[in-house]
Protein backbone atom coordinates (compact mmCIF):
# COMPACT_ATOMS: atom_id res chain seq x y z
CA UNK A 1 0.00 0.00 0.00
CA UNK A 2 1.13 3.64 -0.79
CA UNK A 3 1.72 6.46 1.08
CA UNK A 4 -1.60 7.37 1.54
CA UNK A 5 -0.91 10.94 3.14
CA UNK A 6 2.38 13.32 3.39
CA UNK A 7 1.42 15.98 5.87
CA UNK A 8 3.49 18.99 7.65
CA UNK A 9 1.91 19.89 10.62
CA UNK A 10 4.00 21.65 12.97
CA UNK A 11 3.12 19.37 16.45
CA UNK A 12 3.95 16.43 14.23
CA UNK A 13 2.53 12.91 16.00
CA UNK A 14 -0.22 14.68 17.92
CA UNK A 15 -4.55 13.97 18.16
CA UNK A 16 -5.56 15.24 14.78
CA UNK A 17 -2.48 12.81 13.51
CA UNK A 18 -3.32 9.96 15.18
CA UNK A 19 -7.01 10.09 15.49
CA UNK A 20 -8.39 12.56 13.02
CA UNK A 21 -6.59 10.80 10.43
CA UNK A 22 -5.23 7.84 11.43
CA UNK A 23 -8.83 5.67 11.82
CA UNK A 24 -10.50 6.92 8.39
CA UNK A 25 -7.18 6.42 6.90
CA UNK A 26 -6.37 2.95 8.54
CA UNK A 27 -2.92 4.31 9.01
CA UNK A 28 -0.33 1.10 9.96
CA UNK A 29 2.67 3.52 10.77
CA UNK A 30 3.38 7.15 10.80
CA UNK A 31 7.41 8.00 9.85
CA UNK A 32 7.96 11.28 11.86
CA UNK A 33 11.02 12.91 9.22
CA UNK A 34 12.62 14.81 11.78
CA UNK A 35 16.30 15.59 11.89
CA UNK A 36 16.22 17.10 16.00
CA UNK A 37 13.69 14.55 16.96
CA UNK A 38 15.45 11.51 15.20
CA UNK A 39 18.36 12.14 17.70
CA UNK A 40 16.58 12.46 20.68
CA UNK A 41 15.28 8.80 22.06
CA UNK A 42 13.59 10.52 25.01
CA UNK A 43 11.17 12.78 22.34
CA UNK A 44 10.99 9.84 20.06
CA UNK A 45 9.43 7.93 23.20
CA UNK A 46 6.87 10.48 24.17
CA UNK A 47 5.91 10.68 20.30
CA UNK A 48 5.35 7.13 20.44
CA UNK A 49 3.19 7.41 23.03
CA UNK A 50 1.20 8.75 20.99
CA UNK A 51 0.17 5.87 18.92
CA UNK A 52 -2.76 3.62 19.50
CA UNK A 53 -2.40 -0.05 19.15
CA UNK A 54 -1.68 -1.21 16.09
CA UNK A 55 -0.05 1.75 14.82
CA UNK A 56 3.60 1.92 14.97
CA UNK A 57 5.89 5.33 14.59
CA UNK A 58 9.28 5.03 13.04
CA UNK A 59 11.94 8.39 13.11
CA UNK A 60 13.76 9.59 10.24
CA UNK A 61 16.52 11.85 9.28
CA UNK A 62 15.79 13.83 5.96
CA UNK A 63 18.52 11.57 4.61
CA UNK A 64 17.41 8.38 6.19
CA UNK A 65 13.71 9.04 4.44
CA UNK A 66 14.10 10.17 1.08
CA UNK A 67 16.19 6.96 -0.11
CA UNK A 68 12.92 5.04 1.29
CA UNK A 69 10.25 6.51 0.04
CA UNK A 70 9.67 4.40 -2.78
CA UNK A 71 10.39 1.33 -0.88
CA UNK A 72 7.00 2.87 1.36
CA UNK A 73 4.84 3.65 -1.49
CA UNK A 74 5.44 0.01 -2.92
CA UNK A 75 5.41 -1.31 0.89
CA UNK A 76 2.11 -3.42 2.24
CA UNK A 77 1.81 -0.77 4.96
CA UNK A 78 -0.53 2.05 4.91
CA UNK A 79 1.78 4.64 5.84
CA UNK A 80 1.47 8.36 6.86
CA UNK A 81 4.80 10.32 6.03
CA UNK A 82 4.85 13.36 8.77
CA UNK A 83 7.18 16.34 8.54
CA UNK A 84 7.08 19.75 10.49
CA UNK A 85 8.41 22.06 8.28
CA UNK A 86 7.62 23.45 4.44
CA UNK A 87 11.29 23.49 4.41
CA UNK A 88 11.83 19.74 5.05
CA UNK A 89 8.90 18.51 2.41
CA UNK A 90 10.96 20.92 0.14
CA UNK A 91 14.44 18.93 1.05
CA UNK A 92 12.48 15.49 0.85
CA UNK A 93 11.49 16.76 -3.07
CA UNK A 94 15.27 17.52 -3.78
CA UNK A 95 16.75 14.51 -2.12
CA UNK A 96 14.14 11.94 -4.24
CA UNK A 97 12.64 14.27 -6.98
CA UNK A 98 8.72 12.99 -7.63
CA UNK A 99 8.22 10.64 -5.22
CA UNK A 100 5.98 12.10 -3.09
CA UNK A 101 3.21 13.53 -5.14
CA UNK A 102 0.35 14.78 -2.83
CA UNK A 103 1.01 17.14 0.18
CA UNK A 104 -1.16 18.03 2.94
CA UNK A 105 -0.88 21.18 5.13
CA UNK A 106 -1.55 20.28 8.16
CA UNK A 107 -1.13 22.61 10.61
CA UNK A 108 1.64 25.45 10.64
CA UNK A 109 1.23 27.99 13.42
CA UNK A 110 1.92 31.51 13.65
CA UNK A 111 5.57 32.49 13.38
CA UNK A 112 7.99 35.84 12.61
CA UNK A 113 7.33 36.82 9.33
CA UNK A 114 3.94 34.44 8.40
CA UNK A 115 0.68 35.61 7.55
CA UNK A 116 -2.65 33.86 8.65
CA UNK A 117 -4.12 31.92 5.61
CA UNK A 118 -6.10 29.76 7.00
CA UNK A 119 -7.46 29.21 10.85
CA UNK A 120 -4.67 26.63 11.12
CA UNK A 121 -2.44 27.86 8.78
CA UNK A 122 0.03 30.53 8.50
CA UNK A 123 3.07 30.71 6.00
CA UNK A 124 5.39 33.09 5.05
CA UNK A 125 6.29 34.58 1.29
CA UNK A 126 9.21 32.41 1.55
CA UNK A 127 7.17 29.40 2.48
CA UNK A 128 4.28 30.23 -0.31
CA UNK A 129 7.25 30.16 -2.70
CA UNK A 130 8.56 26.83 -1.88
CA UNK A 131 4.94 25.54 -2.17
CA UNK A 132 4.90 27.27 -5.59
CA UNK A 133 7.86 25.44 -6.23
CA UNK A 134 6.65 22.08 -5.57
CA UNK A 135 3.43 22.53 -6.84
CA UNK A 136 5.86 23.67 -10.44
CA UNK A 137 7.14 20.07 -10.34
CA UNK A 138 3.84 18.20 -10.14
CA UNK A 139 2.75 18.09 -6.46
CA UNK A 140 -0.53 18.26 -5.77
CA UNK A 141 -0.55 20.66 -2.62
CA UNK A 142 -4.02 21.60 -0.38
CA UNK A 143 -4.67 22.70 3.25
CA UNK A 144 -6.66 19.90 5.13
CA UNK A 145 -6.69 19.97 8.99
CA UNK A 146 -9.20 16.58 9.33
CA UNK A 147 -10.46 14.38 6.65
CA UNK A 148 -14.04 16.66 7.52
CA UNK A 149 -12.81 19.82 6.58
CA UNK A 150 -12.70 20.91 3.00
CA UNK A 151 -9.75 21.06 1.37
CA UNK A 152 -7.97 23.93 0.22
CA UNK A 153 -6.05 24.26 -2.86
CA UNK A 154 -3.11 26.14 -2.94
CA UNK A 155 -4.31 28.88 -5.44
CA UNK A 156 -6.67 29.91 -2.84
CA UNK A 157 -3.99 30.34 -0.06
CA UNK A 158 -2.07 32.74 -2.40
CA UNK B 1 10.61 30.13 44.11
CA UNK B 2 7.06 30.05 45.99
CA UNK B 3 6.66 27.24 48.62
CA UNK B 4 2.41 26.82 48.32
CA UNK B 5 1.87 24.28 45.05
CA UNK B 6 0.33 25.51 41.64
CA UNK B 7 -1.06 23.27 39.18
CA UNK B 8 -0.85 24.23 35.62
CA UNK B 9 -3.42 22.42 33.61
CA UNK B 10 -2.51 22.40 29.85
CA UNK B 11 -5.46 21.10 27.28
CA UNK B 12 -7.01 21.22 24.01
CA UNK B 13 -9.62 24.17 23.01
CA UNK B 14 -11.40 25.67 25.72
CA UNK B 15 -11.00 22.05 28.17
CA UNK B 16 -8.10 24.08 30.58
CA UNK B 17 -10.26 26.81 31.00
CA UNK B 18 -13.11 25.05 31.86
CA UNK B 19 -11.72 23.21 34.29
CA UNK B 20 -9.62 25.55 36.45
CA UNK B 21 -13.00 27.38 36.59
CA UNK B 22 -15.30 24.60 37.49
CA UNK B 23 -12.71 23.44 40.08
CA UNK B 24 -12.24 27.42 41.53
CA UNK B 25 -16.27 27.15 41.75
CA UNK B 26 -16.24 24.31 43.34
CA UNK B 27 -13.65 24.87 46.16
CA UNK B 28 -13.50 28.25 46.53
CA UNK B 29 -9.95 28.74 45.72
CA UNK B 30 -8.24 30.90 42.87
CA UNK B 31 -5.18 31.66 41.58
CA UNK B 32 -3.65 28.38 42.35
CA UNK B 33 -4.53 26.87 39.23
CA UNK B 34 -3.15 28.55 35.53
CA UNK B 35 -4.79 27.31 32.52
CA UNK B 36 -2.77 26.73 29.15
CA UNK B 37 -4.68 25.47 25.85
CA UNK B 38 -3.01 24.20 22.96
CA UNK B 39 -5.54 26.43 20.98
CA UNK B 40 -3.49 28.51 17.55
CA UNK B 41 0.01 26.95 19.19
CA UNK B 42 2.53 25.40 17.56
CA UNK B 43 5.23 23.39 19.60
CA UNK B 44 7.75 26.19 20.02
CA UNK B 45 4.97 28.36 21.45
CA UNK B 46 3.23 26.09 23.85
CA UNK B 47 6.59 24.84 25.33
CA UNK B 48 7.08 28.55 26.22
CA UNK B 49 3.67 29.22 27.18
CA UNK B 50 3.92 26.09 29.63
CA UNK B 51 7.57 27.72 30.57
CA UNK B 52 6.48 30.97 31.59
CA UNK B 53 3.30 29.22 33.87
CA UNK B 54 5.76 26.68 35.91
CA UNK B 55 8.34 30.13 35.98
CA UNK B 56 9.50 30.41 39.56
CA UNK B 57 6.78 28.17 41.07
CA UNK B 58 7.00 24.29 42.51
CA UNK B 59 4.37 23.40 40.00
CA UNK B 60 2.00 20.48 39.06
CA UNK B 61 1.37 20.16 35.08
CA UNK B 62 -1.70 18.26 34.42
CA UNK B 63 -2.33 17.49 31.05
CA UNK B 64 -5.47 15.94 29.14
CA UNK B 65 -4.32 13.04 27.12
CA UNK B 66 -1.42 11.05 27.76
CA UNK B 67 0.37 12.18 24.84
CA UNK B 68 0.23 14.26 22.07
CA UNK B 69 1.01 18.16 21.72
CA UNK B 70 0.49 19.36 25.73
CA UNK B 71 1.86 16.12 27.47
CA UNK B 72 5.45 17.31 25.19
CA UNK B 73 5.42 20.59 25.91
CA UNK B 74 5.08 19.84 29.69
CA UNK B 75 7.52 16.88 29.11
CA UNK B 76 9.92 19.08 27.32
CA UNK B 77 11.99 20.92 29.53
CA UNK B 78 11.27 18.45 32.77
CA UNK B 79 14.61 17.03 33.11
CA UNK B 80 15.61 20.57 33.52
CA UNK B 81 12.75 21.19 36.27
CA UNK B 82 13.56 19.43 39.67
CA UNK B 83 10.18 21.73 41.00
CA UNK B 84 7.66 20.26 38.37
CA UNK B 85 5.75 17.08 37.98
CA UNK B 86 3.54 16.27 35.16
CA UNK B 87 0.52 14.05 35.62
CA UNK B 88 -1.95 13.20 32.77
CA UNK B 89 -5.59 12.53 32.21
CA UNK B 90 -6.64 15.62 33.73
CA UNK B 91 -10.32 16.02 35.41
CA UNK B 92 -12.02 17.68 37.90
CA UNK B 93 -11.79 15.52 41.03
CA UNK B 94 -7.71 15.24 40.50
CA UNK B 95 -8.06 19.11 40.49
CA UNK B 96 -9.76 19.27 43.57
CA UNK B 97 -8.03 16.76 45.61
CA UNK B 98 -4.78 18.77 44.39
CA UNK B 99 -6.26 22.29 45.21
CA UNK B 100 -6.75 21.02 49.16
CA UNK B 101 -2.77 19.69 49.35
CA UNK B 102 -0.75 22.19 48.02
CA UNK B 103 1.53 22.31 50.72
CA UNK B 104 2.62 18.94 50.49
CA UNK B 105 5.81 17.33 49.00
CA UNK B 106 5.74 18.01 45.04
CA UNK B 107 6.06 14.12 44.39
CA UNK B 108 3.20 13.57 47.12
CA UNK B 109 0.80 15.65 45.97
CA UNK B 110 1.06 14.75 41.88
CA UNK B 111 0.89 10.99 42.99
CA UNK B 112 -2.31 11.92 45.51
CA UNK B 113 -3.92 14.19 43.13
CA UNK B 114 -3.27 10.83 40.08
CA UNK B 115 -4.74 8.75 42.36
CA UNK B 116 -7.80 10.89 43.09
CA UNK B 117 -8.34 11.02 39.67
CA UNK B 118 -7.94 7.67 39.06
CA UNK B 119 -10.51 6.87 41.97
CA UNK B 120 -12.92 8.71 40.28
CA UNK B 121 -13.68 6.62 36.98
CA UNK B 122 -16.03 3.93 37.28
CA UNK B 123 -18.57 2.15 35.64
CA UNK B 124 -22.40 1.91 37.31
Amino acid sequence: MPIVLCRVDDRLVHGQVVVGWGRPLDLQRIVLVDDEVRASPWEQELYRMAAPPGMTVEFASAAEAAPQLAAWEAGKERVLVLVGTIALASDLERRAPGRLRRLNLGGIHAGPGRRERLRYLYLSDDELTMLRGLARVGMQISAQDLPTSRAVPLSDLE
Amino acid sequence: MTDTLVGVVVAHGAVAEALVGAAEEISGIRGALIPVSNAGLGREALEQRVAGAVAGHRAVVFVDLPSGSCLFAAMKGLPARENVRVVTGVNLVMLLDFLFHREEEIAAAARRAAEAGARAISER
